[in-house]
């Protein structure tokens, strides 16, 4: 069996088996999480695994066996990643959401893990609907859309990206759960930067919003997706061999020396640019395509960690010693209170 | 008309207007007396509002040591004409008015059985301050004095409290001091002085300090080492987390590189910030927020996922008038019943119940500890009196060699040592037949001790199951484990070494003061001695169900409308209801002993 630079095969980062229906975008998505941490020889045991509630959320089950998982309640996912990380910054923080989980009841939390630019990359299996309460419709369902069962939804719906972008997110992605290609580097990429990355990943609900109509169903999908431009991960320190025409390619180092290389850009495309990002995914809504790809990062980007001044050592492995000021100046506090 | 008299056993009440730096006027004021060796307590009885409506400062002084709220006000000091009329009529018979006769008072206003003390405050002010600012600040620095001369304070030590009070800027001690003089020499220009209530030095308080509970609880957190908090800011609990702010980006600051070992995020929302405290303390780190009722209320959810998932939490409940929004600035004891079965389904929580500043302090590192050994939310419930007035109360002392009790946390190494000898990890196994199991940090161990924490159902292996007989399981080991809490949380405290009566009285938290002051006048006026227990922790102890069996009857003091803590006795205790005779108080102002006393001896009159 290959092993990977560290010494795991793929296997070590696989999960339980899956409950999920076969076909469920959801179960690509966790392929392609299992392939990225393969591939960037991470291990196992340094990743946090995090989720809400929704048929997305149980996945955190079905990779990475050996990590810790934490399965938190619907929609509150992020403010237990803020924690998480709050005690341990060493580690890396990966959260799983659904968009009923993240675009609806957990839409709060969602929106100040990415105001704190909480260093995690938050995955949300984005189909449309409720798996896992049987098909209603999410509020990222598109206006237009039909449901399974036929009604069509009536409300504008939610771009998760566009509205990170406007929050000020560090890292905005979007992917779609059946291009691996795509998926495994945006994935690797996101869990390189410091700060709170976003990947928007469409993944068909195959029994409750598959059907004609819907436009989160493979077949939709498949046919209005554009990528923005085709991505590479390099690790750190390793050299990007490859040459392309010039004018044709953007290198993002990331803080930890990895390189974001992003080639056939037809549109001179760089994703350092938050307005243009901006921009392009409002012309895309405008002609109903489904854009996909890194969106934007800032590279430099600092982590809650960073803003508030937290010590450098994991505040979880700290000792009485470090923490408790002692007798002698409790009775120099007591002093204050005569 | 009849003069109120007495040494070192007053009630001063001052009318302030909300915002406009009477607090630290008044708070001299107390502290005058509690340098002068006497006992005193203070409650702030303040408006929910930032600036402009009636805010009222009550200083007793008890030569007794009552640090419970008394009623009747001996002397009231008004610096406020909106509340004019209240005032006057909330003086004892016989009692003070103090008030500023810069214009004459309107002959509604008098009453012809207290005593009126005109000190024209604006009109000294006028003559001495140009800028307005100066004028309002040291207009409360005259009535400061004017009281110092009335009741016979010694000057001295105001002065001292103005030297410490502006030690930070001491161009300001010179003209405090001297506006303090100006209403000292009016009052001795013009009255005859001290009053024939007053005060007089005593040697009663010994190495006390006066402090109010959430500063103590937020040192108590620093001390127990509470790195990460998430909060949600809610009158009257925000006090309690910028105390732990203030004295951990102190105490735990790396002068060289400006970080800072403590990470406190302000949250969104409540349900935010007890997600935080679940997140850290799942990763290892001791974690806490604090809030008041309605954050409780928010808090359900994720309660009951830390106590099924058995995630070790401390929160802190500071507690005020309910229901709904309430009254926020007024104290009860109204969340007992929702803080003690938080959460759907078959929940209960640990609650701690302090009842002094310094038991505050206790408490909170005793809190952070049985969290991580029970694996499991512990909740101390104190009040708005309790956390934000200042009390009397023992200094805060801390055992250097006091270890953290981080609980059954398996290491690398135990991890190892179990697949030595054959055996497998299971995060939910009661290994010790105490009901509560090992648990593993992430990033243990690269293969051993992971698990999936979750709110489903699940197995001694952390495994998803529907079965609903191990379902049932894992609920009777959590009752297992309470059972243990029931041993390992703080003892009642009783005030007899052994029985004396037929009649026991059951208290707990701020309702203490008052509680143990009427067990005095009941005895001393009534000729009754009744047997007292003071709760200190929910589970009860096994002393507790002792207690009430060894009375006929038992009455239970509370400040809630529906005697909670009398329902948590009878629910978990299956006490005969009859038998547990309700004391209650709810207006939202600290219950007084005099209330406690009419009601013990009205209940005892009948039988
Ligand atoms: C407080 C609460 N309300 C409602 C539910 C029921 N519920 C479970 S999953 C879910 C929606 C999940 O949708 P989504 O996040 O999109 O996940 P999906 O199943 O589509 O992957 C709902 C409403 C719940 N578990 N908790
Ligand atoms: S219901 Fe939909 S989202 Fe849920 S597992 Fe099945 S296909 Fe996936
Ligand atoms: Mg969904």
């Amino acid at each position: 069996m290959p092993k990977n630079t560290i010494g795991y095969a793929k296997a070590d980062y696989e999960g339980v088996i899956s409950t999920l229906c076969a076909g469920c975008g959801h179960d690509s998505i966790s392929g392609a999480i299992v392939q990225a941490c393969y591939e960037m020889a991470i291990e196992p045991h340094r990743v946090a695994k995090l989720s809400g509630i929704g048929c997305s959320s149980k996945t955190p089950n079905y990779f990475l066996n050996n990590s810790h998982g934490f399965n938190s309640v619907h929609g509150r996912m992020p403010s237990v990643a803020t924690g998480a990380n709050m005690a341990n910054r060493d580690l890396i923080y990966l959260g799983v959401s659904g968009d009923g989980d993240t675009a609806s009841i957990g839409m709060g939390q969602f929106v100040h893990a990415i105001r704190r630019n909480l260093n995690m990359l938050y995955i949300v299996m984005n189909n449309g609907c409720y798996g896992l309460t049987k098909g209603q419709d999410s509020a990222t369902a598109d206006q237009g859309s039909v449901s399974k069962s036929g009604s069509v939804n009536p409300f504008e719906g939610i771009d998760l990206p566009g509205m990170a972008l406007e929050l000020g997110a560090t890292f905005v992605a979007r992917s779609f759960s059946g291009d691996k290609t795509q998926l495994v580097p945006l994935i690797k990429a996101a869990l390189s930067h410091k700060g709170f990355a976003l990947i928007d990943v469409m993944s068909p609900c195959v029994t409750f919003n598959n059907n004609a109509g819907s436009t989160k169903s493979y077949d939709y999908v498949r046919d209005h997706i554009e990528a923005l431009a085709e991505i590479g991960f390099v690790p750190e320190k390793e050299e990007i061999t490859v040459s392309y025409e010039t004018g044709t390619t953007v290198d993002v180092e990331l803080h930890d020396g990895s390189v974001v290389h992003l080639q056939k850009l037809a549109d001179g495309w760089d994703p350092r640019d938050r307005q243009a990002a901006m921009r392009r995914l409002q012309a895309a809504k405008t002609e109903g395509e489904i854009l996909t790809g890194l969106l934007y990062i800032d590279p430099n980007s600092k982590d809650l960690h960073e803003v508030i001044k937290s010590d450098s050592r994991p505040l979880n492995s700290l000792k009485e010693e470090d923490l408790c000021p002692g007798s002698a100046i409790l009775d120099l506090i007591n002093e204050d209170f005569r | 008309m009849r003069n109120l008299t007495g040494i070192n056993d007053l009630v001063v009440r001052f009318a302030n207007v909300n915002g406009t730096g009477s607090a630290s006027a008044n708070n001299m004021f107390a502290m005058s007396i509690f340098r002068m060796g006497i006992p005193m307590t203070a409650k702030n009885i303040f408006p929910s509002n930032i600036q402009g409506l009636p805010t009222w400062y009550e200083v007793r002084v008890s030569e007794k040591g009552y640090l419970g709220r008394r009623e009747g006000v001996d002397v009231l000091v008004c610096v406020n004409p909106q509340s004019m009329k209240q005032d006057i009529a909330s003086v004892k018979s016989g009692g003070y008015f103090v008030y500023d006769n810069t214009k004459n008072l309107h002959k509604d206003f008098i009453r012809d059985d207290i005593n009126y003390i005109g000190i024209p405050m604006i009109g000294i002010c006028m003559r001495l301050y140009q800028d307005p600012r100066q004028r309002q600040l040291f207009k409360n620095m005259i009535y400061v004095g004017a009281l110092a001369a009335l009741l016979d304070i010694e000057l001295e030590v105001v002065k001292g409290i103005i030297a410490d009070e502006f030690a930070k800027k001491p161009k300001l001690i010179e003209p405090n001091v001297q506006a303090m003089m100006e209403g000292v020499k009016y009052v001795q220009d013009n009255y005859s002085y001290p009053l024939h209530v007053r005060v007089e030095r005593r040697d009663l308080v010994g190495d006390s300090i006066v402090i109010d509970g959430n500063t103590a609880c937020g040192l108590g957190a620093v001390y127990a080492g509470a790195t990460v908090a998430g909060w949600y800011p809610i009158t009257p609990s925000t006090s309690l987390v910028e105390a732990f702010a203030k004295y951990a980006n102190k105490y735990r600051l790396d002068p060289e590189t400006g970080l800072k070992k403590v990470a406190i995020v302000q949250a969104e929302d409540e349900l935010a910030a007890f997600g935080m405290v679940l997140g850290a303390s799942w990763n290892g780190a001791r974690a806490f927020t604090a809030t008041s009722g309605p954050g409780v209320s928010l808090m359900n959810e994720f309660l009951g996922l830390a106590y099924f998932a058995e995630i070790p939490a401390v929160l802190v409940d500071v507690q005020r008038g309910g229901p709904s929004t309430g009254m926020p600035t007024r104290t009860q004891q109204s969340d007992l019943l929702l803080a003690a079965y938080a959460s759907h389904g078959d929940t209960k929580h640990v609650l701690l119940l302090p009842s002094t500043p310094t038991e505050c302090f206790n408490l909170m590192a005793d809190a952070f500890d049985l969290a991580e050994r029970l694996q499991t939310p512990v909740i101390v419930m104190t009040d708005l009196d309790l956390g934000m007035n200042d009390h009397l109360t023992a200094p805060l002392k801390w055992d250097d060699s006091r270890r953290y009790d981080r609980g059954k946390v398996y290491t690398a190494q135990d991890l190892d040592d179990l697949t030595a000898v054959g055996k497998q990890f299971g995060r939910y196994l009661d290994v010790d037949g105490d009901g509560i199991p090992y648990r593993t940090i992430p990033a243990t161990h690269p293969t051993k001790g992971s698990f999936f924490t979750r709110g489903t159902s699940h197995d001694e292996y952390a495994r998803y199951t529907e079965d609903g007989v191990k379902n049932a399981e894992v609920l009777n080991r959590l009752l297992k484990k309470w059972d243990t809490a029931k041993e390992i949380t703080p003892k009642p405290e009783f005030y007899q070494t052994e029985n004396k009566s037929n009649v026991g009285v059951i208290f707990f938290g701020t309702t203490t003061y008052a509680a143990l002051e009427a067990m005095d006048l009941l005895r001393e006026e009534e000729g009754i001695t009744l047997d007292a227990m003071r709760a200190t922790a929910f589970p009860f102890h096994s002393s507790v169900e002792e207690f009430i069996a060894a009375h006929d009857q038992v009455f239970v003091i509370e400040q809630n409308r529906d005697a909670q803590f009398r329902t948590l006795l009878i629910n978990e205790l299956e006490v005969n209801p009859k038998k547990l005779i309700k004391i209650l108080n709810y207006d939202g102002m600290p219950i007084t002993a005099e209330a406690i006393r009419r009601q013990i001896a009205g209940v005892l009159a009948t039988v």
